[in-house]
């Protein structure tokens, strides 16, 4: 890998990653929460999407005709679903083992996703454009958030859409996501999030407002732990979802 | 062999199952679904029995659009009386009478002879082009990574992202998968039959607390009921094998001389009463419904409600996962479903159990304290007011949309 340009990669957080691949689509595994995550991002993208290109969210591909991209898609738990509802989608990570077990799960479930292995900047400089772009789960495992999140911005066409999922850095987030999922709970990996690494929502704000993307939705999930189910909530204080549009061009 | 590529393959072609099949269907036209069903073409018909269908199973079928066919041969249950008996007793005591009305003109439920449901649903599937394949036996079931393989003993092959078992009690597919079930036995069989009388019912179903089990009279359209008339099971057996002049002497002494001279119509069968529950209800590309997932016996009339709400929940599941993009036969997926349905089942069944500990004997402690029960209830509106919902079946917000006559 070259390391002479600035980049946007964390090579621990790449390696930490890699290791887990083979339980991408075990929703029993590792990445359990995130299956059961799932649902709730993918109706709020949805739904999102349908309303802003004026298409029905319950018709049967609701997304055709649109290029998707999933930034940090990871064995592709986005980017299966989206392809099925009809979008044309490029799952990009920074890790090759994570993308090679995403091609392989797609084209044994029959779906049509392209992945690369290649960072949002790489991207960017070919000239890559997108409809939607989409970034869950991904700005608090990055080693710059501005040039990432700028590289990102780059990428989506005017009256498009861009979607920003992490968690705060609040200390009710460290209390939850941290110790709680990952020390007590052991949903997830010890070290799977670090404290510092968190984004708050006006460091992802700012960047994109300087690429010209403006804020039109933002929403908190909240994770109720008797039901065992995930929910959207105004309280932003640990996982919340953002949406940006890039205006067209008058 | 040419294998056949589908998304949902449902086993069964009962009510559950095809209502399973109908209600996916309708809802995502894009999915390839597909019947199997054991029996040979035309069996179905044979059925004798018939099934009170509660409000919120009957607005399901108005939604799919299968209501209006049937809706000739219902009748309404317009009123509920029950009483606590010996069968000598000249006058049966009524502790608890229900009217029947939810709200304004819907009943709480309807008597629908079972041939007349899976009529009108096998003509709903044939008019949206759903095969059904007949004399088809699942003999073999592969639940692998990406999609589920069934083999049938004609020798066709399909390959299915779901597999939706609706294959009754003794589910071949259930035990394929190798899930294990919990069975309460009870000793006691249902005899089911169904009777003429001279004088007309006006739509009012009995439920009589007989020493040997409750005896139900149940109204059908014109002056019929279907009968549900619980016994020791060696009792059940010998009273269906007696000729008709025996059997119906034994009828009498417990239905009663209240709708004038009966007679018989059609045939008798006595079934086993127990309570089987499988101890999951999905497993990845697999999920049971209807009886395969908890066989419940009629003393409360629920079996065919359950197996209902089972289809609600796991159309809704299915069909919502499916407009998401997700993958439908995962357990992610199915998971939802479980957690919906196991709660309601397991109470059903052990609500449907304690019923039949407490009322099927002559103990007479016993038999003071629930008719002290049934006579409190009977003078609290609002407890009455509860059993009625239940058993009509609505559920609230959080319930499946189907069953408050919602499409999905």
């Amino acid at each position: 890998m070259k390391q002479a340009a600035p980049t946007t990669i964390d090579q621990a957080e790449v390696d930490r990653f890699s290791a887990m691949a083979a339980e991408w689509w075990d929703p029993q595994g590792k990445f359990r929460p995130l299956h059961k995550f799932n649902p709730v991002r993918l109706t709020y993208i949805r739904n999102h999407v349908a309303a802003h290109f004026d298409r029905d969210p319950k018709s049967d591909k609701p997304l055709s005709g649109l290029r998707i991209l999933d930034i940090g898609c990871g064995g592709g738990l986005l980017c299966e679903p989206m392809a099925r509802m009809g979008a044309d989608v490029l799952g990009a990570d920074a890790s090759r083992t994570n993308v090679e077990v995403a091609a392989i799960h797609a084209e044994q479930s029959g779906v049509s996703v392209t992945y690369e292995a290649v960072t949002s900047e790489e991207l960017a400089a070919r000239g890559e454009r997108f409809d939607v772009v989409l970034n869950m789960e991904v700005v608090e495992h990055v080693a710059d958030v501005d040039l990432f999140l700028g590289s990102c911005a780059e990428m989506v066409k005017p009256g498009g859409l861009m979607f920003v999922a992490t968690i705060n850095r609040t200390l009710k987030a460290r209390a939850l996501a941290i110790i709680g999922a990952e020390y007590i709970l052991r949903w997830l990996p010890r070290g799977t999030h670090q404290y510092e690494k968190l984004v708050r929502p006006e460091e992802i704000e700012a960047p994109l407002a300087a690429s010209g993307m403006n804020v039109i939705d933002r929403t908190g999930v909240f994770y109720n732990p008797l039901q065992d189910q995930w929910s959207m909530s105004r309280d932003m204080d640990v996982n919340y979802m953002m949406l940006m549009e890039r205006p067209q061009k008058a | 062999m040419t294998t056949e590529n589908l998304d949902v393959l449902v086993c069964g072609a009962g009510y559950v199952g095809l209502s399973a099949a109908v209600a996916i269907k309708l809802a995502a036209p894009s999915l390839a679904i597909a019947v199997i069903d054991a029996a040979p073409p035309e069996v179905w018909r044979k059925d004798q029995r018939a099934a009170a269908i509660a409000a919120g199973a009957k607005r399901m079928l108005t939604t799919l659009d299968v209501w209006q066919t049937i809706e000739p041969e219902a009748q309404p249950i317009n009123e509920m009386i029950v009483t606590d008996s010996r069968t000598s007793d000249p006058v049966r005591p009524v502790f608890l009478t229900f009217g029947g009305e939810i709200e304004d003109g819907e009943p709480f439920a309807h008597m629908v002879p079972n041939v007349s449901i899976v009529k009108a649903l096998r003509d709903k599937a044939s008019a949206i082009g759903m095969p059904i394949y007949q004399s088809a036996a699942a003999s073999a079931l592969d639940l692998a990574e990406h999609a589920a393989r069934v083999e049938t003993a004609d020798g066709r092959r399909f390959s299915a992202k779901l597999v939706v078992a609706a294959d009754g009690v003794r589910s071949m597919l259930r035990d394929m998968a190798g899930i294990r079930t919990q069975h309460w036995g009870y000793d006691q069989s249902g005899i089911v039959t169904t009777v003429a009388h001279e004088r007309p019912h006006n739509g009012r179903a009995e439920e009589h607390f007989l020493p040997s089990g409750p005896f139900a009279i149940l109204p059908l359209t014109g002056n019929r009921s279907s009968l549900v008339w619980t016994e020791r099971t060696r009792d059940a057996e010998r009273l269906v094998k007696e000729d008709d002049f025996v059997f119906e002497a034994e009828l009498e002494r417990r239905f009663g001389h209240h709708l004038g001279a009966l007679s018989l119509e059609g045939g008798r069968r006595a079934f086993p009463l127990g309570l089987t529950l499988a101890r999951e209800f999905v497993r990845p590309r697999l999920a049971l419904a209807g009886d395969a997932a908890h066989g419940i016996h009629p003393v409360a009339g629920q079996g065919l409600n359950l197996g209902f709400k089972d289809v609600a929940a796991l159309a809704e599941t299915v069909v919502e996962a499916n407009r998401l993009g997700l993958d439908i036969g995962s357990m992610a997926v199915l998971e939802r479903y479980q957690i919906w349905r196991r709660f309601d089942t397991v109470r059903m069944g052990v609500t449907s159990d304690v019923l039949t500990r407490m009322f099927s004997n002559d103990i007479a402690p016993l038999r003071l304290i629930r008719d002290f029960g049934l006579g409190l209830v009977d003078r609290m509106p609002a407890m009455k007011r509860y059993f009625i919902d239940q058993a009509a079946g609505i559920p609230d917000e959080s319930g499946p949309r189907l069953l408050r006559g919602e499409a999905i």
